[in-house]
């Protein structure tokens, strides 16, 4: 299983039946494809849409239903469609159940960064300072480290996203949690040992009691 | 309300001038309107708006053509002309976190001076705001935001100018509807009045200013 997969079927298991659920575009797309059976999870686009659908067949796409990439999408039964200030008023009024985002660093306190390298890339933020903000539950789908720097580390070099922690980062190697404000490790992957999560993880790493292997 | 022929609305639109456009990603964004815009070659505008488009599509048509001093949107990532005119000074471009945009927009549009919102506390987005507390959390105060003329694209407009959407075409076009002094509406259907039911406007034809005639 490749690092993108493990990330997105560990992340699928967080998913429980009625919530409402954005998530970002990359890695956190993919999740959508691993929903567990049975259980109906509504998906939002900032862009203004609840309720969607996987990409639809060549020659079935509409140039009004998209994703917040602007890429065509489908709608399921049941979705609406509303303006920009009804979407972002769901995402910060803690109407959100769970947000889904990419990450470039998270500090060891759960803080996250990945909107911007200055002088490198200033693509804007997008509606990504809201979702951290205003969700109530703040998942980061990543890759553990970037060409082997640690991407977990003591504090971001670059500039925040937010200063409220996330919940959990979900790498290819492990799942960390920030209950008690301080990274923990508390789920390794499959082959993955306690020691090298921690070789990979350049903040210091509590570890909780019981570390499970990570159930894909 | 008047209706109007495409090439007197962009007469219309002086060099310099505020323009708030719809659109996300393009999806929504009046692309006639952008059409002449780009053939009477007007300079030195401001845009609000989610987005650059990518080049050759909405916004990203007027990035191209080097007719934009000014930008304030949310997210430039996906048009490399912006980033590059960014970049080289051509452009000033004002990043807005894309739920404090809309609601300086809907504040500037509602009447109000501004909102407080607890997005970007804590990050650089807070330089140069006043922070104000609120039982116990901080907000940023974020000003209202208005614009010369607001450029709309809805899917049906009857005779009047009331205004319905289309799915994901929705999104900044009727907060916009609300935000500037002279509101532009291109429509993909025109109706007579009556074939949008009082339930299903969502902007009332008394904010809309001018209607473009299709052809």
């Amino acid at each position: 299983m490749d690092a993108q997969t493990i990330i997105a079927k560990r992340i699928a298991r967080e998913l429980r039946p009625g919530m409402l659920v954005n998530l970002g575009i990359g890695i956190p797309t993919l999740v959508a494809n691993f929903v567990p059976e049975g259980a109906s999870v509504y998906f939002q686009s900032e862009n203004g849409l609840i309720g969607t659908g996987p990409i639809p067949e060549e020659g079935m796409t509409h140039p009004t239903l998209t994703d917040a990439g602007g890429r065509p999408v489908s709608a399921l039964p049941g979705a609406s469609t509303f303006d920009s200030a009804m979407s972002f008023a769901l995402i910060r009024g803690g109407h959100l159940d769970m947000t889904v985002l990419g990450g470039l660093q998270v500090d060891v306190q759960g803080r996250l960064a990945n909107w911007m390298i200055p002088g490198k890339m200033v693509p804007g933020m997008g509606g990504a300072m809201d979702l951290v903000t205003g969700a109530k539950r703040v998942i980061v789908a990543m890759q553990h480290t970037a060409k082997g720097k640690p991407k977990i580390v003591k504090a971001c070099g670059l500039p925040l996203t937010s200063v409220r922690s996330v919940d959990l980062v979900v790498t290819e190697m492990a799942v960390i949690g920030f209950a008690g404000g301080h990274a923990t490790l508390l789920e390794t992957a499959p082959g993955v040992s306690v020691e090298q999560v921690v070789e990979a993880t350049e903040a210091p790493l509590l570890r909780s009691d019981n570390i499970e292997e990570m159930k894909l | 309300m008047k209706t109007i022929a495409i090439e007197s609305v962009a007469a219309m639109i002086p060099d310099g001038a505020s323009l708030m456009i719809g659109g996300f990603m393009g999806v929504g964004t009046p692309e006639r309107v952008i059409d002449e815009l780009v053939r009477q070659h007007k300079k030195k505008l401001a845009v609000i708006a989610n987005d650059t488009a990518v080049p050759g599509r909405g916004i990203g048509k007027l990035v191209t053509a080097g007719l934009l001093d000014k930008v304030i949107a949310s997210h430039i990532g996906l048009n490399p002309d912006t980033q590059q005119q960014m970049i080289a000074g051509k452009i000033a471009v004002d990043l807005v976190p894309q739920g404090t945009l809309i609601e300086r927009i809907r504040a500037g549009g509602s009447g109000l001076g501004g909102i407080l919102t607890p997005t970007g506390v804590g990050t650089v987005v807070e330089d140069g705001k006043r922070k104000i507390d609120v039982n116990g959390t901080s907000y940023l105060l974020e000003t209202a935001l208005r614009a010369d003329f607001a450029l709309v694209h809805a899917f049906l407009a009857d005779y009047a100018g009331n205004l319905s959407y289309a799915l994901t075409a929705r999104n900044f076009n009727p907060v916009i509807a609300l935000a500037a002094d002279t509101v532009i509406v291109t429509a993909d259907h025109i109706v007579p009045v009556g074939v949008i039911a009082p339930d299903h406007v969502v902007t009332p034809a008394a904010v809309v200013d001018y209607l473009v005639a299709n052809r």
